[in-house]
């Protein structure tokens, strides 16, 4: 109980000797429900990637509930909902296909689904209420739709964290709010869950922490706390319009 | 019956009976592998690999060693070098695939002009399916074992790794192995078509019917079948209509595989030309209603 599952100790990431992200330091408990918020190119997306194991620290080092980035993947630990632009709508797969990815991990060589795969992924899809239209392909749904296929694969994966990359962007409002309401229960069966995000309005309403990022961790912590004028303004650079609208959001 | 005849006469050749079967099974691997090529919008890098093979083919003949030995090498070769490349400059990639493939080009051409009298250069570019050996038809068949076999027990890695390779690597799979497999398999697939189309061609072999099938369906599993029976079927008819017209039997097979692709894109029921009017016609008329 109250574990720490995603430790970040003081990792620097760098991109061509340019830094991306500077020592940055963070520890979550299990339970959380944190934003990450930030500008575009203050670092979410790699913050995301290195949890994922896709770029290497030059320096710190990550654990998921204790484990290495690479015994946490092999356990299926850390379940990704990417950003609707990364994926390719016109693929052929279908909902039910999408969906039984997340459960790869858990197969054998052929990937061939046992019965609690499929059970898995059914009820995932129920959650998300997409068990109608797992048929489909994923190029004829909505918005939405599209948004809750993947967050039902990552539901199947089972992990105990889940990143999700500007989870509302583009989405209905049932959409937004089942995903916050099963964000909610999530994290009341012990899962950790970090949303990168520049919609600050919404992260007020359901985050128990929050982190500001601008190339390296500027604040994190209970949201009433972390969200001052001072830390907001550092994270968005003090610009102006951003800063004021982002203190309207808030307010 | 003319129809009869006409489908009946080639096979009184057993050179016929040999290209018509080998063009088949050409066509069923280089179908099933263009599917992933289409997916992964490796079309260039299909045509890359398929001329880089050239050098490694000449190669091997000289030493006497397999073909497809030669091929694989510096088929894989080449996309190292595309991969080096682009790493160490600021050249744009499609800049680097350009440079590189037909750099490897140029040395088999140089190759071969040196070694004459081992090695037909005609044979090499545009294939020689009526004249194919049985050793090349043995290496034709490992081949296409290889490939099918590694399709079918990795296709479900495959199709994530095309797909999403994001997720394919946050479960742990091991994404630069199943990249190293496709471009080997494609190195591969190039050396079996080159008996039958040619290097020139066979780009077409392994992109066309992935096309065709993607314009046709929305599941893999019904895309796959959907290139395969087009691979075959326009293996088989271009093998019997260059045979009647007394024509290139490489071009005839590509230009089969080409019409039905263009069949496909006009009259397929989802996502053809005629349909897709259709609908925006229906949509404009609903908008006047409106």
């Amino acid at each position: 109980m109250n574990s720490v599952s995603i430790d970040i100790e003081n990792v620097t990431v760098t991109y061509h000797s340019k830094v991306a992200l500077h020592q940055a330091a963070l520890q979550l408990k299990a339970g959380t429900i944190c934003g990450l918020v930030g500008m575009n190119g203050a670092g979410k997306s790699t913050l995301f990637k290195a949890i994922m194991g896709f770029v290497k620290p030059v320096s710190g080092k990550i654990l998921i509930n204790g484990l290495t980035i690479r015994q946490a993947q092999k356990s299926n630990l850390v379940a990704y909902v990417p950003q609707s632009e990364e994926v390719d709508w016109n693929f052929p797969v279908s909902v039910y296909d999408v969906v039984m990815m997340g459960r790869y991990g858990y197969m054998n060589l052929l990937r061939v689904p046992r019965s609690c795969d499929k059970k898995a992924v059914r009820d995932s899809l129920e959650r998300v209420e997409m068990w109608q239209m797992r048929d489909r392909p994923i190029g004829e749904l909505s918005g939405g739709q599209k948004k809750r296929t993947f967050f039902a694969r990552a539901l199947a994966q089972q992990g105990t964290v889940l990143l999700l990359d500007e989870p509302f962007a583009g989405v209905d409002i049932k959409t937004e709010k089942m995903m916050i309401t099963l964000l909610v229960e999530l994290s009341q069966t012990e899962r950790t869950i970090l949303i990168s995000t520049h919609d600050l309005a919404s992260i007020t309403t359901f985050c128990d922490q929050v982190v500001l990022i601008n190339r390296s961790i500027l604040a994190y912590g209970k949201t009433s706390e972390v969200f001052t004028e001072e830390n907001l303004s550092r994270t968005f650079g003090g610009a102006v319009g951003d800063f004021s609208s982002a203190k309207r959001q808030v307010n | 019956m003319d129809l009869i005849q006409w489908f009946a006469a080639p096979l009184q050749h057993g050179f016929m009976i040999k290209a018509i079967l080998v063009s088949a099974l050409v066509g069923v691997v280089c179908s099933a592998l263009s599917c992933y090529m289409t997916l992964k919008g490796w079309a260039l890098m299909g045509d890359a690999v398929s001329h880089a093979v050239m050098p490694g083919v000449v190669i091997a003949y000289v030493l006497n060693i397999p073909l497809a030995v030669g091929a694989f090498v510096f088929g894989v070769g080449s996309v190292i070098a595309i991969g080096f490349i682009k790493s160490k400059t600021r050249i744009k990639e499609d800049t680097v695939i350009g440079l590189v493939f037909t750099g490897f080009f140029a040395l088999g051409l140089v190759l071969v002009s040196k070694i004459k009298s081992s090695v037909d250069l005609t044979h090499i570019l545009f294939g020689n399916i009526l004249g194919i050996s049985d050793a090349d038809i043995t290496q034709t068949v490992i081949i296409s074992a290889i490939t099918l076999v590694t399709l079918a027990i990795l296709q479900k890695d495959l199709i994530l790794f095309c797909f999403d390779s994001t997720h394919a690597r946050s479960i742990g799979l091991n994404i630069t192995f199943l990249y190293y497999v496709l471009l080997s398999l494609l190195s591969l697939a190039a050396v079996a078509g080159l008996q039958t189309v040619g290097i020139i061609l066979v780009v077409a072999m392994l992109v066309t019917p992935g096309a065709t099938a993607y314009l046709l369906s929305d599941r893999f599993d019904h895309m796959l079948l959907i290139a395969m029976a087009s691979g075959v079927f326009s293996s088989v008819m271009g093998t019997y209509i260059s045979y009647h017209i007394d024509g290139s039997t490489g071009g005839c097979i590509v230009v089969v595989q080409t019409l039905l692709f263009l069949a496909a894109m006009i009259f397929a029921p989802k996502h053809g030309l005629l349909v897709r009017s259709r609908n925006s016609q229906t949509v404009s008329e609903s908008d006047a209603n409106q």
